[in-house]
């Protein structure tokens, strides 16, 4: 099991412990699932509604695959706690945010100050991600993101 | 040109403010070197041989005065008094500071300027031809397009850490300024038959070890539909592509494994599913990027006539002008390729002068050409002899356009740490050997690119001549190559046979000239003449 050390939920952690996904696709009724760079999130859509929990695994920061597995996850309304996990760095956060994940679980924790910084920089953005914020166009023409 | 709003203004203040801060951590020591490594990559911070090297972003190749003039400071506060224009449109400089890097951000931001994602494994610079909005045979001006991607790809959260870095061109014209088909993702504007704009994207192009022309992924994309079709594109390779082998990690890779019709499923896959998210801008907002790219005030009714009695005048008019769609109006090549030169170099008096130039005589606008050269887009017939003159005067009046001198190399050994062997002095032969203007001008449209390693930043392998630096056995070795193209009619250029030493490379380079000149028939280009007889007469003459 996994604690995050940061967390963007108004409800707590989920406690169970996520399990790894051949095991949770074998049939199962565990509400955690562990998902691995190489794997396709979208094997999870059928049975999102059972998920409270998803960990998504960094074995390195340099392999971005996981954004995707995050976006794909939220783009079809998965609403269940997004747990970044492994090798997240500070200098990451940003972008895992933006793409969905509301809890993370970095191998070495993340010092507290440089999370702050990092959560403060950037004010606005250019694209629609998941993180619900509207898009730098959106609020350009005030439209809806 | 294109203007920040506040939230432009923003994002590169911001960025700025937080790269201050990655660059504190490092040197206080508590943001190891590898983590670093890659956020000082993001924005083009480089350790090369000797010194870190900056990249700073020219999107699409446009500048103002502002904007250049800012360049030649920080050429002249910064580094040793000189930039380096390179073969994305950008400016790298060779001799910086880490500790000073912030603050040569911070005086970039000043000028709407900044070095983000022109390194590591992201979205790159948007690339785009630099007679955008001036020529005559353009059916659109892509910069409003190359504009909203550049907007999209800036700080893109999903496409941060893709396989390997990615680089996208935009053009609008039949004809291929800008090596479209060479690149990760190159789209082509065009039009249908009741004249509605659309998109044509080419995917999998690339030089690098492994050179590729980029096939055609989807003829026609609703032009409405721009940026989510490109995102479709990105999430395919960002799931796919491969990160077991850094040299196999690039979209082309992909491509070629899957087949570019299993590419292009997945990504209509994709593209469908990214249809119901949202994901594209409002028309309003292309409207608003494009009124910053509406015509300048042009005068109507200007002559075309050109005094043409200086010699040399008129021979730069006819090697260094382009054909310019309001009459009286012409597009002006600096050429940045004098004989013996470093191709893409300019001093800071240099690059100051070409800024004035651009406020005064070519409505406060330049551009970066891939083959590094630089454009005053629009330019009165009247004024062309007093910018020769001011040229003239800076060393930047070398008419050699398009022919051998004007020459493609990168930086090579002298400064990368990549590098096998050093480009610099072969460029600098071989542009000595035919420093000759009137021989140059007899040889023709000759496109001539070196590269110091097998990467090809040097373009070798679009070449029409191209020179590829290998070691041998610890020694300096070139191998020659013929028969590429970057242009539309793109091809791959081959290796001839074995490699020549420094001197050998350039006598080798003037033997195959001589087999073309002998060999052409009328109105042929060297690489016309390659194409019809083949590689056999000139490997002939070369080994015979």
């Amino acid at each position: 099991m996994t604690t995050p050390q940061i967390l963007y939920r108004d409800e707590p952690a989920v406690t169970d412990t996520a399990i790894p996904l051949a095991e949770f696709t074998a049939g199962t009724n565990s509400a955690a699932v562990r998902i691995e760079p190489g794997e396709d999130a979208r094997t999870l859509l059928p049975q999102l509604d059972q998920l409270r929990l998803v960990e998504v695994n960094f074995p390195s920061f340099g392999d971005g695959r996981g954004f995707s597995s995050a976006q794909i996850l939220r783009e079809a309304g998965y609403r269940g706690e997004l747990r970044a996990v492994g090798d997240v760095l500070v200098d990451q956060f940003v972008f895992l945010r933006r793409c969905g994940f509301d809890s993370f679980a970095p191998n070495r924790p993340l010092n507290a100050d440089d999370v702050k910084a990092a959560e403060g920089f950037f004010p606005e953005f250019y694209q629609k991600a998941s993180d619900g914020v509207a898009a730098i166009w959106a609020k350009r023409h005030q439209v809806a993101s | 040109m294109y203007q920040y709003d506040q939230y432009d203004q923003a994002m590169v203040d911001a960025r700025v403010a937080e790269f201050r801060d990655q660059v504190r951590r490092r040197l206080d020591g508590s943001l190891p070197e590898e983590e670093f490594r890659h956020l000082r990559l993001k924005n083009g911070l480089y350790l090369q041989l000797h010194a870190y090297m900056l990249r700073v972003a020219i999107p699409y190749g446009t500048l103002n005065f502002r904007q250049m003039h800012m360049l030649g400071h920080i050429a002249r506060k910064y580094d040793k008094g000189y930039g380096h224009f390179t073969t994305r449109q950008n400016i790298q400089y060779n001799w910086i500071k880490l500790e000073d890097a912030p603050d040569i951000l911070a005086e970039l931001a000043t000028v709407e300027m900044h070095a983000i994602q022109t390194s590591g494994n992201c979205i790159r610079n948007i690339s785009s031809d630099q007679f955008a909005g001036a020529a005559a045979d353009e059916i659109a001006d892509p910069r409003p397009w190359a504009e909203l991607l550049r907007q999209w790809s800036t700080f893109h959260p999903e496409f941060q850490l893709l396989p390997r870095k990615f680089k996208i061109a935009v053009i609008a014209s039949p004809n291929d300024r800008a090596a479209m088909r060479l690149h990760d993702i190159g789209i082509e504007l065009v039009k249908n038959a009741d004249g509605v704009l659309g998109a044509r994207f080419f995917v999998g192009g690339g030089m690098g070890r492994t050179p590729m022309i980029a096939p055609m992924i989807r003829e026609w994309v609703p032009i409405e539909e721009l940026i989510s079709y490109a995102e479709a594109c990105l999430r395919v390779y960002n799931r796919y592509g491969r990160r077991d082998n850094k040299y196999k990690a690039r979209i082309k890779i992909l491509i070629h494994e899957l087949g570019a019709d299993e590419y292009r499923r997945q990504v209509e896959e994709e593209f469908a599913h990214m249809k119901t998210l949202g994901l594209n801008p409002p028309a309003a907002e292309l409207e608003r990027i494009s009124a910053f790219f509406r015509d300048p005030p042009f005068e109507q009714g200007l002559s075309d006539d050109i005094d043409r009695s200086d010699p040399d005048f008129a021979v730069w008019v006819d090697q260094n002008t382009h054909p310019h769609r309001v009459p009286g109006y012409a597009s002006v090549t600096i050429s940045l390729k004098p004989a013996g030169g470093i191709p893409g170099d300019a001093t800071a008096e240099q690059i100051d002068l070409m800024a004035e130039l651009a406020r005064d005589y070519a409505f406060d606008e330049l551009r970066v050409t891939h083959a590094q050269n630089i454009v005053l887009a629009h330019v009165r017939k009247a004024d062309l002899y007093a910018i020769w003159h001011k040229l003239d005067a800076a060393g930047l009046a070398t008419a050699n356009l398009d022919l051998i001198g004007d020459m493609i190399a990168c930086p090579g050994l002298d400064y990368c740490s990549l590098a096998n062997a050093r480009s610099i002095p072969v460029a600098q032969k071989i542009s000595e050997r035919f420093a000759d203007t009137g021989r140059q001008r007899e040889l023709g449209e000759l496109k001539l690119k070196i590269s110091g390693c097998i990467n090809a930043c040097g373009h070798h392998h679009a070449g029409h001549i191209g020179i590829l630096g290998v070691d041998k056995k610890g020694l300096e070795n070139y191998q020659l190559l013929l028969g590429g193209s970057a242009a539309e009619d793109v091809s791959l250029a081959k290796i001839v046979g074995p490699g020549f030493d420094e001197d050998g490379i350039v006598n080798a380079v003037e033997t195959v000239t001589n087999v073309y000149l002998g060999a052409r028939q009328q109105g042929e280009r060297f690489v016309d003449t390659y194409r019809r007889i083949g590689m056999e007469p000139f490997k002939e003459a070369l080994y015979g």
